[in-house]
């Protein structure tokens, strides 16, 4: 697999992380929602974008794949996909009770 | 009987081995193998087949078939045609009652109408049970060879190889494909699983005289040596075909695993048997077994022989086996007229009867013997239907030479097209993967000329040199349609598969039973699935297949062809069982204070330090809770998080809260998977505004870490995430002495209560040696974890130890700290919880900040929470008349139905009780209340639930 760090390396040295998927809000999406997002894969035969882990330089970068093929079409750092910093939207203020602490 | 040299090209007439088979000492030469030995002292009898105990020898004599399966000492199901002899060999056959040459099973075919295909799924299938009965029985009948479970693991290995073109067979395609590849500047691996290079040409006969193909080989062969960038690899069998040309490779006790840019297929043909009435017989083999047998170890095949074939090849036999001076009594050819063919016409001018258009109708066996004895010949009057003028022929010996399959495994691996033509009256490659591709015979390119051709063409198109690649397929535009080779008869015996002894008629009703499709037939009636699989019955399966249930034959595909091409030996795919193992800065210490060492996770860790477990390690927690003690902690795992967003970053990967989070203080961290679920904790320091240490568990480090990096790389928050895990070794010195030890060699940073409390962090030096310092309290006394560098922890255990002496310091292992911790009631990620439990189940709600709009599992959290608790875990205690406590996973049990289990239990020697985790229905979980274990012999033990910590519950030990 060609890493976009480290060049073409063998496979063994990867692990798949799964398709790249859009996180439901956290605050506002219902439990059916976050239970697809957290649960269910699309696992479309299709040319599809993976996170894959360099495991030896700990690095992530995503893959476009070819399920069906198995044919690396493109990988590339996230940053192309990922380039702004995220930021969670504030929980609504009624459940903003202080916690109990040990 | 064996004949001069020239032939005999594989043995060394000079080394003589001996060896026995079924008891009796055979003679041979270093190079035989055990079929070819048995062959020069005229035994064919060496093996009985599976399910009607027929007598069976030689068929391909190239590992092809299973008929030669022998038991070798321990190792069952050895092919006979390809185990090279050695000196003192023991060698039996297999499958039979009482001996070989008279099997007292051989009644079994007497009821072969009665077991049809499928009559075991329908046998034993009803009434509910019979199965159990017949079971017995069965077994004891069924089955190849003797498994002896005494066996010793031999010595086996692996290899790791690379290459820019790997070419698969040393034929002529195959050798002239290296060569040309390596004439670019690349690496080029050769892969031949006979002992020698050159393929069929070694034995086979291209031209009148017999002289080309040698000459040929001996050339090539001499070019490929001088070659510098060629491995030759022989006796040397790829067994598969997976992504990106990895390349499985099985020579002698090893597996090269050769992971190739390239891969050229030049694996050749397999020679096909024709189906005839008795065409199992000792005494009848493929035409290329009697030249191999010939050819390569000097072997005489027989005294007088018939062989079958349609056209060429098969007059290339009869002119071999007139070489090797046997009587040829006939040449039966399918082919209804004659071809003009050099070799036809020699075996003609030598006044042999050649019978042409006749078919094979069925082979006789001696009287009280197995050998074949005759053959019935008849003139062909439609596919698989002969005269009724037939004529016998007397023979000890039948050579078929009626037909090939290409040898495509690799290719149908790698999800290329191989299918069957009927232009080409075989199997050919229609197309092939990338980087790969085919030559030579394999290829349909059968002619030996234009197969070198092919192989330059492939070597020069895989090594770079240019972009013309060999074409698939490849289809014969001037070979006529070759006759069917199958003859069915009446009575049946006319075997499609020798292994599993499947006649015509078996498949015939597996396609009349509605089964109308190769893949399942094959399922049905087992064709193609035993040792041999397939290669030399899946070409007359599919064709009967394909008739029978009227189907066409042109583009047909055989059964999905999986790995591996031939039989691997577990041996083979264990290798030498390496065990990655890691070792902590004072490993030796542990050792030379007599540890008990004990894998925990991918480490070694000191279990505890003496031989009688028990007591040491009582005496490991009452040194600790009454004075000091010392364990290596190095297995934690340690992250840095750096940055301004530190503090942000572990807000979002944890439940707690850290922003607020004072420098110089503790805090416990607490990890969640998406679904809620527990997956680590630890604690992050706090060594500065943008500077957190967080650890991890011994199992979980890698996780965190792969995951931190993971949700980063999303989040863009400004941290760097740096795994100190292995780099900082730590220990934790722990019981109210600590702190006296610690200020012996501790003279920067004040130790007192009021100045370094409980959850304080420092950095320090300890003995001179730069170290954090972590005043937490797993094991619930006053102790500090000391991180401090791999390369220098030695040293700091070394001077802890003889400052703890006058207090009474003594190391304790991981046994004495699970202990510890569960008098405190702490729980251990993955043994108190599983891959489901959720904080408020292991009462750790305390741990969840509910103030923050994200961490991993808080939204799982509240819809699971929504739905109510189903379990919860708690402390509980035995009445001390228990008798044999209970186990971890031990069942809650209420009314019969489960409630929970129990997760950890010890006989406290603080407290002299036993104390534990269970988890329990959350009805169950109030303190006070009774609940059932099931013990030991179904035992039921009355538990009740007490509140944790069990000891010091008020904490006061770890605050001193």
């Amino acid at each position: 697999m060609p890493c976009p760090l480290n060049g073409l390396r063998n496979i063994s040295e990867f692990v798949c992380g799964g398709e790249v998927t859009e996180m439901p809000s956290a605050v506002t999406s219902s439990d059916v929602a976050w239970a697809d997002y957290v649960f269910m894969e699309n696992n479309a035969a299709d040319v599809i974008r993976e996170w894959w882990l360099h495991v030896t330089s700990g690095y992530w970068f995503i893959a476009e794949r070819h399920t069906a093929t198995d044919e690396i079409i493109r990988t590339y750092p996230a940053s192309e996909l990922f380039n702004v910093r995220v930021e969670f939207e504030p929980l609504p203020d009624e459940s903003t009770s202080q916690g109990s602490a040990k | 009987m064996r004949l001069a040299a020239p032939f005999g090209s594989l043995i060394d007439r000079n080394a003589p081995v001996s060896f026995t088979f079924e008891g009796r000492s055979y003679a041979g030469f270093v190079g035989d193998t055990v079929a070819s030995a048995l062959a020069a002292n005229n035994t064919w009898l060496i093996s009985r087949s599976f399910k009607y105990h027929r007598p069976r020898g030689i068929l391909t004599m190239s590992g092809d078939d299973g008929n030669t399966m022998v038991q070798v000492g321990q190792e069952p199901n050895v092919l006979a045609d390809t185990l090279p002899i050695r000196e003192g060999l023991t060698v039996m056959g297999q499958h039979y009652t009482g001996s070989l040459a008279a099997d007292r099973d051989r009644w079994v075919e007497m009821f072969s109408k009665f077991l049809p295909v499928g009559f075991y799924y329908r046998a034993f299938f009803k009434p509910k049970g019979v199965w159990n009965l017949w079971e017995k029985f069965v077994r004891s009948k069924a089955g190849l060879g003797r498994v002896d479970i005494s066996t010793h693991h031999g010595y086996y290995d692996k290899a790791y190889a690379f290459a820019d073109v790997a070419v698969i067979g040393g034929g002529v395609a195959g050798m002239a494909a290296a060569l040309e590849a390596a004439k670019a500047d690349v690496e080029v691996v050769l892969v031949e699983r006979q002992p020698i290079l050159g393929g069929s040409l070694n034995y086979t006969r291209i031209d009148v005289a017999g002289t080309k193909g040698m000459a040929l080989v001996q050339d090539l062969t001499d070019q490929l040596r001088a070659a510098k960038n060629i491995t030759i690899m022989t006796d040397a069998t790829c067994t598969g075909w997976f992504a990106d040309n990895f390349l499985p490779i099985i020579t002698g006790n090893r597996m090269v695993k050769l992971r190739a840019a390239e891969v050229i297929v030049a694996t050749g043909v397999i020679e096909q048997p024709a189906v005839f009435r008795n065409n199992d017989l000792p005494g009848i083999m493929l035409g290329s077994a009697a030249q191999r047998l010939i050819k390569l170890y000097g072997v005489r095949p027989g005294q007088r022989a018939v062989v079958a074939c349609y056209g060429g090849t098969g007059y290339g036999v009869a002119l071999d086996l007139l070489d090797a001076g046997v009587n040829v009594a006939a040449v039966v050819d399918f082919s209804k007229a004659p071809t003009d063919n050099p070799r036809r016409h020699a075996v003609k001018d030598a006044g042999i009867e050649i019978l042409q258009g006749y078919g094979l109708r069925e082979a006789i066996a001696r009287k009280g013997g197995g050998h074949i004895a005759s053959v019935i010949a008849a003139p062909i009057t439609g596919d698989g239907n002969l005269a009724d003028t037939p004529r016998t022929i007397e023979c000890d010996l039948l050579c078929m030479s009626t037909g090939w399959m290409p040898a495509a495994s690799l290719v149908a691996h790698a999800a290329g097209e191989v299918s069957y033509s009927e232009r080409s009256s075989t199997f050919v490659v229609r197309s092939v993967a990338d980087n790969m591709q085919v030559a030579g015979a394999v290829n349909g390119e059968w002619v030996v000329d234009s197969a070198i051709k092919e192989g330059h063409q492939a070597g020069a198109a895989a090594s770079g040199q240019t972009a013309n690649r060999v074409a698939s397929p490849r289809l014969p535009d001037d070979r006529p349609a070759q006759p069917w080779t199958i003859f069915p008869h009446e009575k049946g015996k006319d075997f499609v598969d020798f292994d599993e002894d499947l006649t015509v008629a078996d498949l015939r009703n597996a396609v009349a039973e509605g089964f109308d499709d190769i893949e399942l037939v094959k399922r049905f009636s087992t064709v193609v699935m035993g040792p041999s699989q397939g290669r030399v019955s899946a070409l007359n399966a599919l064709r009967l297949v394909q008739s029978h249930a009227g189907k066409a034959l042109e583009g047909a595909r055989g059964s999905t062809n999986r790995p591996p091409v031939t039989p691997e030996k577990f041996g083979h795919l264990s290798g030498r069982g390496f065990e990655p193992l890691r070792l902590t800065a004072m490993h030796d210490r542990h050792v030379e204070a007599g540890a008990e060492m004990m894998l925990a996770g991918a480490w070694l860790r000191p279990a505890y330090y003496g031989t009688d477990s028990e007591s040491v390690i009582h005496n490991e927690v009452m040194n600790v809770r009454e004075n000091v003690g010392l364990i290596d902690v190095s297995t934690l795992g340690g992250l840095d998080i750096r940055g301004p967003d530190a503090a942000e970053f572990l807000d979002r990967v944890y439940t707690f809260s850290y922003a607020r989070q004072k420098v110089g203080r503790a805090r416990y961290v607490l990890m969640c998977d998406q679904s809620g679920a527990i997956t680590d904790d630890g604690v992050a320091c706090r060594f500065s505004d943008e500077n957190f240490y967080v650890t991890a568990t011994t199992g979980g480090s890698d996780a965190v870490y792969r995951t931190m990096l993971f949700w980063n790389a999303q989040w863009r928050l400004n941290v760097d995430i740096t795994n100190m895990t292995g780099g900082l070794a730590a220990m934790n010195i722990a019981g109210p002495r600590s702190r006296d030890v610690l200020e012996k060699l501790c003279t920067d940073v004040s130790l007192s209560a009021a100045e370094f409390p409980y959850m304080g962090v420092r950095i320090a030096r300890v003995a001179n040696i730069p170290a954090r310092l972590l005043r937490v309290g797993f094991v619930g006394e006053l102790g500090y974890e000391i991180h401090a560098p791999s390369s220098m922890s030695e040293a700091l255990w070394d001077a802890l130890m003889a400052a703890g002496a006058e207090f009474g310091i003594k190391p304790f292992g991981v046994e004495a700290q699970r202990i510890l911790r569960l008098e405190k009631g702490h729980i251990i990620i993955s043994q108190d919880t599983d891959g489901l439990t959720h904080p408020h189940e292991a009462g750790m709600a305390w741990a969840i900040s509910r103030r923050k709009p994200f961490f991993f599992g808080r939204r799982a959290i509240e819809a699971q929470m929504k739905r109510g608790l189903t379990r919860k875990l708690v402390g509980f205690t035995l009445p001390e008349s228990s008798g044999l406590l209970p186990e971890e996973s031990h069942l809650v049990i209420r009314n019969g139905e489960i409630t929970g289990r129990i997760t950890s239990i010890v006989h406290s020697p603080t407290l002299n009780k036993p104390i534990g985790l269970a988890f329990v229905a959350p009805d169950q979980a109030e303190p006070e209340n009774i609940f059932s274990i099931k013990g030991h012999d179904g035992r039921m033990i009355e538990a009740r639930v007490v509140p944790t910590p069990f000891y010091d519950p008020e904490n006061k030990r770890q605050e001193l």
